[in-house]
């Protein structure tokens, strides 16, 4: 009985949470903000339903899962990549350079600007980190 | 000799892990075989990761693992709070710079898949020295406050993980 409430209760969440991740797709309007959306459904929302399932399988077939970890390991790994590229194709076609703040080094946003010439020494700006004091 | 054989040690560990993990079942044969892809894939893909990353403090992993599942459910809830509740004119997002101490590309790495595994953030640039990654918030009043949160929160765990 208090196995089933707390399986349930951990579907529940992550359907809520799932909603609302969706409801924010219809509901911001900037790009970069939807972008926000997708990368929490796929946190509390998919790990609901994990943990859900492992405490199912673990507690009412008795029997223990390890697919679960490796969903979450590998939406760990590949969820910021899509959400990375989505942003660099929305900030190459939509967005001008002067939106972006100054990246606070000698060289510019990757987009935009060439890199340093490869050099072998350790880079330059070492000595102004501990100079700023961040 | 042994290097060359095992290119990332801690890689094969965990490819041979990940194998057992995924055919759900621990047999001598299943071991064998992820054994033999542990060994196998390093070897192949050697060529393409040169670098040995130096990893160390196995305790602070454990600790910057929970610190940043701890971050997301939190972050998690007051997302969707910001999403229901705030009106869509409220909303203040911003873009914030956030210069790094961090210098090996693993760590830079795993930084920016952080960041963008908490909800609120996420990393969307570097700089083209690779010192320096662009973070879009999607709401805030301070964003000072959110580059000193990523600064303290997680890239001081991983200049004591990467060092």
């Amino acid at each position: 009985m208090i196995v089933e409430i707390v399986i349930s209760f951990f579907l529940v969440v992550s359907g809520l949470f799932g909603l609302v991740g969706s409801f924010g797709l219809i509901k911001l309007r900037d790009t970069m903000q939807r972008l926000h959306a997708p990368t929490k459904a796929t946190t509390v929302g998919v790990g609901g339903v994990l943990v859900a399932s492992m405490l199912y399988l673990a507690l009412v077939e008795e029997s223990f899962s390890f697919h679960e970890v490796m969903i979450t390991l590998f939406l760990f790994l590949t969820a910021p990549i899509t959400a990375h590229f989505m942003a660099q194709t929305h900030i190459r076609m939509r967005v001008d350079r002067n939106e972006l703040p100054p990246t606070q080094r000698d060289f510019g946003w990757s987009l935009f600007d060439e890199p340093p010439e490869m050099d072998p020494a350790p880079t330059k700006d070492t000595a102004k980190d501990t100079a700023q004091g961040n | 000799m042994l290097r060359r054989l095992f290119p990332h040690p801690l890689l094969s560990i965990l490819l041979a892990l990940i194998w057992l993990a995924l055919v759900n079942t621990v047999t001598v044969g299943q071991v064998v075989l992820g054994g033999v892809l542990g060994i196998v894939v390093p070897l192949i893909t050697a060529a393409y990761w040169p670098g040995r990353p130096r990893m160390r403090a196995p305790l602070m992993i454990v600790e910057y693992i929970v610190v940043v599942v701890w971050d997301i459910i939190v972050a998690n809830i007051q997302v969707a709070l910001i999403i229901v509740f705030k009106r869509q004119k409220d909303l203040k997002s911003e873009w914030v710079t956030v210069p790094l101490e961090l210098r090996s590309p693993e760590a830079i790495t795993v930084l920016a898949g952080t960041i963008t595994m908490t909800p609120g953030t996420v990393s969307a640039m570097l700089s083209s020295c690779g010192t320096s990654i662009l973070v879009h918030c999607l709401h805030t009043d301070d964003p000072v406050a959110v580059r000193n949160d990523i600064k303290t929160r997680y890239e001081r765990r991983l200049k004591e993980i990467f060092p």
